[in-house]
């Protein structure tokens, strides 16, 4: 007689395989992570570790010259401060505007006309703004501002930068505009509200979390960018504050030490090292905060 | 009757004047709103169009050497052969040489022998260039000037974009310089960097989806999923120098594989680097892909007895296919158009020889647009838009082929 059939027995060793596999699949990103703190935080350990630089120096000096001793951090951060500002300052109202309109304005058709040219506009390569933004919106600005605006300059890469991420904002913040439920407005509007203090009044509020989640991307997003910096900001570190003078990003003037040759267990080498991993840790801070401030603060409706 | 309620309600003039006031305000902000969309519009048109202003317009340019000084047949009536003959008698035997190692000089193409005389022995010299609207708005003024200031100049409106700047290689002189190379590097980068990312972010959105039970370990790789999407590509190509370029070295160089006179700066290792930055983007892409597959589907084929991978392989991944595949196709366009981690990974900025292998150096579209963009001289910014017109037009396919596949294979349940 045969064996009773048993029902509890694993047959296939394969499953538990291929479960192991897609498993290793998974943890891979968190190795990333950890890849990427790790190669940063130890190059970063060996600049701060040579006997030149001194964390006083680092946050204390205005002047960014590893190759003759001087490594304040200050006019890589304001120059990155300055570009961002002003693509914010371009950006938010842009963006905001256009998302208020799609969603509370727009009917169906107008919006599925003009979503995918904001697509397009999402889609184009950062390498192709700094073409734009070395080309045409500086000699436009020289051609407003005269003489005082140079070649390379913060303002029309920080103008271009808040086109680039114009559509992030508006795609977001839509996203936060539509999920406020019907009921709400139709509240408004049996109130004898128009449709401008309902949006301002009653939706935007509602949708606050949102916005500003995608407002805190929007920065995310501005410090990280390189293209556009690296091509129309200037190549040089410059401690200003003067948005028509050249001045390097901390991501332009990585991408231009490393693009040159470099050699490696030197101080620049090192150096680079340090600044990514400060440009990595505000990134991350600011997408976490962005994360927590949807969840924590989204209005929830039945 | 006296109602507190009503008797305080404007009536008459003023409340009409007060609602006409909010009436007039909100068409107003309406027009705002409208506005940032147009500004939005317009600015998209502008970039466009500054590309095409920069690829097309007149040139005057000269000949540092007379053709009649090499033959006495007009230039356009040169043959092949004649056209060998004039490069080897000219042409240093150094020079010639290195060209026939390049590639041999009998086997090329009449045009190919032909922009070779023009930038070898003629040496085409380029006075002054002018955009697209000032050639159509002001061709008369252009003319004079050039016949003013250049006396022996030719003066020709020329696109930049011609089917020899996609088939020539890199040149140091903008008028012989073309994408190949460039376009080459770039296909093989976003191969290899799909052929990881996309087994690798599928099996992931698959565990996540189908496998892992809610507990700290999925709710950490879910969350640091999405802060990686958001890390700035450039750090992406620091991780990529440090642990592919460099710690990895024998591998992506391919010493280890008997490849000799080489460094880590491989399309390799650019081409994983791009593979690590698109992940997180595949695999949140699959995950949606796999949610939108109905849960009756899989309720079935466990009814009838399948496991779980049976039930993932025959019935989740068949219908969430058209998703990831779609997704993929997306974070492809990404990997095309970012520059940044390969300018940090070291891609060769002048190289004329079209990768052959995983181990070759290389260049890729977008870091041409990068180096002939900040350069000085004007002919060098009107390659870069030609350039950028040949990226723009890949971009669009690849979303096209998207958006087709998402609305030839969409089911709805």
């Amino acid at each position: 007689m045969n064996p009773p059939f048993d029902l509890t027995k694993k047959p296939r060793i394969g499953e538990s395989l291929i479960q192991s596999l897609l498993f290793l699949a998974g943890v891979l990103s968190i190795f990333t992570t950890l890849a990427i703190v790790y190669v940063l935080g130890k190059e970063a350990w060996l600049f701060f570790g040579s006997p030149e630089v001194t964390f006083a120096k680092f946050f204390g000096g205005t002047k960014w010259q590893p190759g003759i001793g001087q490594f304040g951090i200050w006019p890589l951060v304001t120059s990155t401060l300055v570009t961002s500002s002003i693509a914010m300052l371009v950006s938010l109202p842009l963006g905001l505007s256009a998302a208020l309109f799609l969603s509370e304005y727009a009917s169906p058709k107008t919006r599925s006309a003009l979503k995918p040219i904001l697509e397009i506009l999402a889609g184009i390569p950062t390498v192709v703004y700094g073409y734009f933004a070395l080309l045409f919106m500086t000699p436009l600005l020289q051609n407003i501002f005269g003489e005082q605006v140079q070649v390379y300059n913060m303002a029309s890469a920080g103008i271009v930068m808040g086109i680039m991420i114009l559509p992030l904002i508006s795609s977001m913040s839509e996203d936060a505009l539509s999920a406020v439920p019907r009921s709400l407005r139709e509240a408004a509007y049996a109130m004898g509200a128009t449709k401008f203090e309902t949006s301002l009044q009653i939706v935007l509020p509602a949708a606050l979390s949102g916005v500003g989640a995608a407002f805190i991307i929007g920065i995310s997003r501005a410090v990280g960018e390189t293209m556009i910096v690296a091509v129309a900001a200037g190549a040089g570190p410059n401690f200003t504050f003067n948005p028509f003078q050249a001045a390097e990003t901390m991501t332009g003037h990585i991408a231009r030490i490393s693009g040159g040759d470099l050699s490696y267990n030197s101080i620049d080498y090192n150096s680079l090292f340090a600044i990514a991993l400060m440009l990595f840790l505000v990134t991350l801070v600011l997408n976490l905060i962005s994360q927590r401030v949807v969840e924590r603060f989204r209005e929830k409706y039945e | 009757m006296n109602n507190p309620q009503t008797d305080n309600f404007p009536e008459g003039p003023s409340f009409r004047r007060a609602l006409n006031a909010r009436y007039r305000s909100a068409s107003l902000w309406q027009m705002v709103f409208l506005s940032a969309l147009l500004i939005a519009i317009l600015s998209l048109m502008t970039l466009l169009y500054t590309v095409a202003d920069g690829a097309f317009g007149y040139v005057a340019y000269e000949y540092k050497h007379d053709p009649t000084e090499f033959s006495s047949t007009p230039l356009n009536e040169l043959g092949k052969d004649e056209l060998l003959s004039i490069l080897q008698s000219n042409l240093s035997a150094g020079a010639f040489k290195k060209l026939d190692n390049e590639k041999p000089m009998a086997s090329r193409s009449h045009a190919d022998l032909y922009s070779l005389f023009l930038e070898r022995l003629l040496q085409i010299d380029t006075k002054q260039i002018w955009s697209m609207t000032d050639s159509f708005l002001h061709a008369a003024e252009i003319r004079a000037e050039a016949t003013h200031k250049y006396p022996d100049a030719q003066l020709e409106f020329r696109s930049w974009l011609t089917p020899q700047f996609l088939s020539s290689p890199m040149s140091s002189r903008a008028e012989f310089a073309g994408v190949r190379t460039a376009i080459l590097g770039s296909l093989w980068l976003v191969g290899i960097a799909i052929l990881f990312a996309l087994p690798v972010g599928t099996g992931a959105a698959i565990y996540l989806q189908e496998y892992a039970s809610k507990n700290w370990l999925t709710k950490i790789i879910q969350t640091n999923i999405n802060n990686l999407a958001g890390v700035p590509s450039i750090v992406y190509g620091m991780l990529g120098l440090a642990i592919f370029v460099r710690l990895l070295e024998p591998l992506t160089s391919g010493a280890a594989f008997g490849v000799i006179d080489s460094n880590g700066r491989t399309v390799l290792s650019a081409g994983l680097t791009m593979g690590m930055l698109v992940l997180p983007l595949i695999i949140i892409n699959a995950q949606e892909a796999i949610k939108a597959v109905p849960d009756s589907l899989r309720q079935a084929s466990f009814g009838v007895g399948a496991t779980r991978w049976q039930t993932v392989w025959h019935h989740v991944l068949p219908n969430a296919l058209p998703g990831i595949l779609t997704g993929s196709i997306l974070a492809l366009s990404r990997a095309l158009g970012e520059t940044a981690p390969l300018i940090v990974v070291g891609a060769s900025t002048f190289i004329s020889v079209d990768p052959s292998g995983p181990f070759s150096k290389f260049t890729a579209l977008p870091i041409q647009i990068y180096q002939w963009t900040t350069r000085a001289q004007p002919e060098f910014h009107a390659i870069a838009a030609a350039s950028i017109i040949v990226l723009l037009i890949l971009l669009l396919s690849l979303n096209a082929a998207a958006i087709l596949l998402r609305n030839r294979f969409q089911r709805k349940y």
